[in-house]
């Protein structure tokens, strides 16, 4: 058992450089899928993140009543922040909505006279996200209709009801055709390098016949051809692994504009373990779980 | 041990759908240790028959025994088993292109499981028996068609099987080479290996005095205890 195991490995990977012309072929093309697979795995990193950052941008304001005791409004915002639904509330007073005002409308001297009239006009507010844009409605008529209601004097949610949905509409299509795409992606890749491993077994299926003729056993004849497509997975893996951390190292700081504010590296590094399974598990699977089937076909004689 | 009942195996051309009979009827039985001689013109079948013992075909008709087990039903997974018994020189010889002379009979006995040292010992020994000893690390392409025909035998040889299926094994061979083999197979013979031998061969026939089934067209016409080449 022992001995026939050291000898289908030994087999595997004496042929494994023995064609080694044909073993670097399919190398390349596991390479290729590996490549895709990973950069598929990045890209979903990255989009997660400006959906996230675009979604940053969907919010609903509640402006209360200058005559709310800073207490009360505090305790508004506890009640919120333990609800499921809210993702974060901002409270912003009074005094920070001024500071604001006057910062972004310092160069216009007419607002900043007529704001001079008054004794701060401003209401203090309380900035509030929802995880879901299907959540803000029943948010509003939570505020509306609950104890505090008295403190609010008005939310903003009818004005940007819409944009709220557009932005929320949008990127979900984004993550679901993102999702689609890279599944269409992954399948065709691996039926291209299966059909690579696949070609390269069909020129040994005359050896396969003979093997079974002079009486070796299916795992006998099969376990090489698996061995081989385990060490073409491998060598592709780590291939792939520095081939990617390179591109990623020397590339990423030039792309990084487009990434808004992504970085690619330290994603790619802190992700690194899931990243070599997933390598891991398509190279060397498709190595192995191709030879197998191919294989299959020629040992019924 | 070998046993065929109304074998009859008829082939479909690729082309055209076309049936050919290689085998028609075929009925006989083969004793353990039997010297057993097939002939017959070329095309008569004795190949199919051969293919037939290896289960490398299975019969269209008929049934076929080999140690009770029925070939034309047996599921190939049990095959190996079998075929492990057995050991053939083929007409093509079907030597692995990608192994050395000495890889191709080491092969055998790595698939059946023998020790290293076993193997360090006995492939040596069968290459010398066939004088191949200074071919050892040749590839089959490299050999000549009598030496490729002789690996081919040592092949059949290294795990001494139960029975010998040699298709026309000394057919590249000169006459002497060629006696030489035959001795080899009655030697083999005499320890009680089952062999059965199929041949062009006249001379070799009327020396050897053993059983002959003589096939024409596919069928068998003549069984005969001490045969002689007749066609
Ligand atoms: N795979 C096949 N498909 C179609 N016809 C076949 C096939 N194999 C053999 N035949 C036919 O069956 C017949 C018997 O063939 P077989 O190889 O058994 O002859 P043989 O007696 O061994 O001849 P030879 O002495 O030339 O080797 C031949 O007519 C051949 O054309
Ligand atoms: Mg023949």
């Amino acid at each position: 058992m022992l001995t026939s195991l050291k000898r289908i490995i030994y087999f595997g990977w004496k042929d494994f450089y023995s064609s080694l012309g044909l073993s670097l072929a399919t190398c390349f093309i596991l390479v290729i899928v590996i490549f895709l697979i990973t950069s598929l795995f990045l890209l979903k990193g990255l989009s997660e993140h400006l959906i996230a950052s675009v979604r940053e941008k969907a919010d609903i304001t509640i402006f209360l009543k200058g005559d709310s005791s800073e207490e009360d409004i505090l305790k508004l915002k506890e009640e919120l922040v333990k609800m499921p639904e809210v993702k974060e509330v901002e409270y912003v007073s009074k005094e920070q909505a001024l500071e604001k005002f006057t910062k972004e409308h310092k160069d216009e001297p007419e607002i900043m006279r007529a704001l001079g009239l008054f004794d701060n006009p401003l209401w203090s507010s309380l900035n509030i996200k929802a995880f879901e844009a299907a959540q803000y409605p029943s948010l509003v008529s939570f505020l509306e209709n609950s104890s505090p209601s008295n403190l609010i004097a008005e939310v903003d949610y009818p004005q940007r009801k819409l944009l709220i949905e557009q932005i929320f509409g949008i990127t979900e299509m984004v993550k679901r055709a993102g999702i689609i795409i890279s599944f269409i992606l992954a399948v065709i890749a691996i039926l291209v390098a299966f059909n690579t491993v696949r070609l390269a077994i069909y020129n040994s299926r005359e050896e396969i016949k003979i093997q079974r003729l002079v009486g070796a056993s299916n795992w006998f004849i099969r376990g090489p051809f698996i061995v081989q497509g385990a060490i073409a997975g491998f060598f592709s893996v780590v291939f792939s692994l520095f081939m990617i951390l390179g591109i990623i190292y020397f590339l990423g700081p030039k792309i990084g504009f487009f990434l808004s504010g992504f970085n690619l590296l330290s994603y790619f590094l802190a992700n690194l373990g899931t990243i070599a399974l997933i390598q891991l598990a398509t190279g060397v699977g498709i190595g192995v779980i191709s030879s197998y089937i191919a294989t299959r076909k020629y040992l019924d004689v | 041990m070998i046993s065929f009942k109304e074998v009859s195996k008829t082939f479909f051309t690729r082309a055209g759908h076309k049936q050919i009979i290689a085998l028609n009827g075929v009925s006989f039985e083969i004793k353990p240790a039997e010297f057993v001689s097939i002939v017959g013109k070329s095309g008569a079948g004795k190949t199919t028959l051969l293919k037939l013992i290896l289960a490398e075909e299975r019969p269209t008709r008929g049934e076929i025994f080999f140690n009770g087990d029925n070939l034309g039903k047996i599921k190939t997974a049990k095959l190996p088993r079998i075929r492990r018994k057995i050991g053939t020189v083929f007409q093509d010889y079907k030597l692995l292109p990608s192994k050395t002379a000495y890889e191709n009979i080491a092969y055998i006995l790595e698939a059946v499981g023998a020790e290293e040292n076993e193997i360090l010992r006995n492939v040596p020994e069968v290459l010398g028996i066939v004088g191949l000893e200074s071919r050892a690390q040749n590839f089959p392409e490299e050999l000549s068609a009598g030496e490729r025909q002789r690996i081919a035998i040592a092949r059949a040889l290294i795990h001494r099987p139960k029975v010998i299926l040699a298709d026309e094994p000394t057919g590249n061979l000169d006459p002497y080479c060629a006696l030489d083999i035959i001795k080899l197979l009655l030697k083999i013979n005499e320890i009680g290996t089952t062999v059965i031998l199929s041949t062009h061969d006249k001379e070799i026939i009327n020396r050897l005095g053993k059983r002959v089934l003589t096939l024409e067209q596919g069928a068998l016409v003549r069984d005969e205890e001490r045969g002689h080449f007749i066609l």
